[in-house]
């Protein structure tokens, strides 16, 4: 137990002030974010996450996003087992053809007004996957989108944008 | 000459031809007509070697029927066995009388290959789901993989268990967690689990069909995203099997800079990994920490080589990377510093008595199952499987152990504390490796051109990523183009090692068992 509370002591807050730290327009993303939480979903933001057929690079920074580093409960943000609590999906894609059933299904399960954020190269179009008899592209293709976040897979960071970008153009509750 | 070939020759004689094209020649190719397939399995698994792949490939573009193959390894020795099979009556005799894993490929090669394992015991779809339309193998040249689907219906008929009190619980494909989707039936008496069924195949994303319509050059960048969480070990495997068909000379200096890459990606999911698996068993201030440590990793991977997962980074003929003076000083304070901070997070998690208690003797697999099932990796070395490609079939560097040697750790008991202690004890070998790459990094180019393959030649290899050995195999068309692209990730061998693991455990442990697996949903389902 006392190597656990040096440990804790030894480490402190290493939650960033803001993720990335490195550029203001990060920073005052992370006070937006919080300020749009709390006066849109009350200071509480539940996301399902969906693995619609990525190749689970998108998810490893979805983690991240939990770590201490980032930590995204600070602004309210908390990742839900159920649909039927969340107010948004964080959906990676590409869309696979064994998963275009189970994606509809857990759409229908969460409660409306509902915010959907496609992430990574993948979710916007397919990325390196494309089209094929397997994949359906991106997650717009079976669900309706709200944003996109880019990238292969996109930062922490950019993941923290995009949710952002979702909640600022929802509807105020 | 190989122990494997010699054995096959006494039990099949004359039948048994060598097969040309074959690369690297370490890999002895034969083929067998077609009836005595399984009598070559038969005489493998009696010299105790293990299965390490079997796939089924479409040799039309040749004007031939369909090519059975069949990969067997004991120690350094490796032989792939091949039988041609007509194109109007593809059905070859089953291995699963000699060898488990034998059933989940076969059902794959049936779904997706259209060849028929005769007397298989189960051809329920694998991979394939039954929806698909009939007739629907993606893998078959004269099927079109650009268009799409048209689903249809159908039933998949579970493994049933009937008495007082037992009941089903079915979980996924959309998990509780930020996880791969995948279906697990559970059969359970009370909380003891009686049977564990796994279903995949919902990420399937026709990779190895993808691969065929990519030119050789780019078909790295498809690799390094078969798997996301092990991009380096995919790209790498598929890299040296091209090299090896095209004989390309890949630099000195590429090769260590390739295994340095290697290690740091073993270190960074070897630590989620612990993490997780404390979290499962509610010690989320170990997951806190050892996340802590991997974000500091990663993000040195994105200041050094520009991608937090090293994607994109090995290419055909060397790495996209390198380093300076100064970024190779940078790593070994960073060495420094995470060794510290690492050990003294060894100790918390060995000193816990709350956690030992869940970890221990839970999710056994036992040495004998192990054996009999294959297992690869991490999987394999924690129920006393001494195997490791870095050794066994060893790649650049590792296949100079003179100038970097190895000590790989093998546990005998197979439960989660294994499982994550083999991990802790890989992570302080990879610490280790690394500062000896640093210290003695040869300078040099870091890539050389690649050529084309010529036509008609195969390609081979495995490469130890951090779930265990990753095996690909190319081949070149009749003009020199991708024809086949068959990949196996460990995950496709140690899934049926979960499904053995976690009968008679509670199922309050499935998650803990599960995460000291961690196996990947995207690299079997391809």
């Amino acid at each position: 137990m006392i190597r656990i509370l040096r440990q804790i002591f030894r480490t402190g807050i290493v939650t960033e002030p803001l993720p990335g730290a490195t550029d203001a327009r990060i920073e005052i993303a992370g006070c937006r974010l919080e300020e749009a939480i709390r006066r849109r979903f009350r200071g509480s933001l539940t996301i399902r996450q969906v693995d619609a057929g990525s190749c689970n690079g998108c998810e490893l920074e979805i983690h991240a996003v939990n770590n201490p580093i980032y930590n995204c409960e600070r602004f309210g943000i908390h990742f839900t087992a159920s649909p039927r609590f969340a107010d948004m999906l964080l959906v990676t894609g590409p869309v696979a053809f064994n998963m275009e059933t189970a994606l509809r299904r857990t759409y229908a399960a969460t409660p409306d007004p509902k915010l959907v954020v496609a992430v990574g190269d993948c979710g916007r179009d397919g990325g390196i996957f494309g089209k094929s008899y397997a994949s359906l592209g991106g997650v717009a293709a079976v669900i309706p989108v709200d944003v996109v976040v880019p990238g292969c897979p996109p930062t922490p960071a950019d993941l923290l944008h995009g949710i952002l970008a979702a909640v600022e153009a929802a509807p105020r509750r | 000459m190989s122990r494997l070939f010699r054995t096959l020759q006494t039990a099949l004689g004359t039948e048994l031809r060598a097969d040309a094209g074959q690369f690297p020649p370490s890999v002895v190719a034969c083929a067998v007509p077609r009836e005595r397939f399984a009598e070559a399995a038969a005489a493998m698994k009696a010299a105790h070697a293990l299965l390490v792949a079997e796939w089924a490939n479409d040799e039309s573009a040749f004007g031939r029927g369909f090519g059975v193959f069949a990969c067997y390894r004991w120690a350094k020795d490796c032989v792939i066995v091949k039988a041609e099979l007509p194109a109007d009556e593809p059905s070859f005799p089953t291995l699963t009388a000699s060898y488990a894993p034998a059933f989940r490929f076969e059902r794959q090669m049936h779904s997706l290959m259209g060849v028929l394992p005769a007397k298989h015991p189960d051809l329920r779809p694998w991979i394939a789901f039954e929806d698909w339309p009939p007739g629907a193998h993606p893998l078959r040249k004269s099927f079109d993989g650009s268009l799409p689907l048209v689903r249809g219906t159908g039933d998949y008929p579970w493994i049933r268990a009937t008495g007082e009190g037992v009941y089903e619980i079915p979980v996924g494909p959309v998990h509780a967690g930020i996880i791969e989707p995948g279906h697990f039936r559970f059969l359970a008496v009370g909380e003891d689990v009686v049977n564990l069924e796994a279903r995949l195949g919902y990420v399937h994303k026709g990779i190895e069909k993808r691969f065929e319509s990519l030119p050789w050059a780019e078909g790295h960048r498809l690799a390094g995203r078969v798997s996301g969480d092990t991009a380096v070990a995919h790209a790498l495997a598929y890299c040296i099997a091209l090299e090896s068909m095209a004989g390309c000379a890949v630099p000195v200096r590429a090769h260590w800079l390739r295994a340095l890459l290697l290690e740091r990606e073993r270190i960074a999911n070897h630590l989620g990994d612990l993490g997780a698996i404390a979290n499962d068993a509610a010690f989320a201030f170990l997951w806190h920490q050892m996340m802590r440590l991997k974000e500091r990793l990663l993000r040195t991977n994105r200041e050094l080589f520009g991608h937090r997962f090293l994607m994109d980074r090995v290419v055909p003929g060397g790495v996209a990377a390198d380093i300076a003076a100064d970024g190779a000083a940078s790593l070994s304070r960073e060495l420094d510093w995470f060794q510290g901070e690492f050990e003294r997070l060894v100790t918390i998690y060995d000193d816990n008595a709350s956690l030992e208690d869940r970890v221990r003797e839970t999710g056994v697999l036992t040495p004998r199952q192990a054996l009999d099932l294959c297992v690869v990796g991490i999987v394999a070395r924690a129920s006393g499987i001494n195997h490791d490609s870095r050794i066994f079939h060893p790649f650049p560097p590792y296949d100079r152990p003179e100038e970097i040697g190895l000590e790989v750790p093998v546990l005998v008991s197979g439960d989660v504390h294994a499982r994550a202690w083999v991990r802790v004890l890989e992570v302080r070998e990879s610490v280790r490796l690394l500062r000896h790459i640093l210290d003695r990094l040869p300078a040099g180019a870091v890539r050389a051109p690649l050529g084309a393959p010529p036509a008609a030649v195969a390609g081979f290899a495995a490469v130890e990523g951090w779930r265990g050995e990753i095996v690909y195999w190319l081949q070149s068309g009749p003009r020199g183009e991708v024809n086949r692209c068959m990949v196996r990730d460990p995950s496709s061998l140690n899934w049926i090692g979960l499904e053995q693991a976690v009968p008679g455990n509670i199922v309050p442990d499935f998650p803990l068992c599960n995460k000291s697996f961690n196996q990947s949903y995207s690299g079997n389902d391809l």
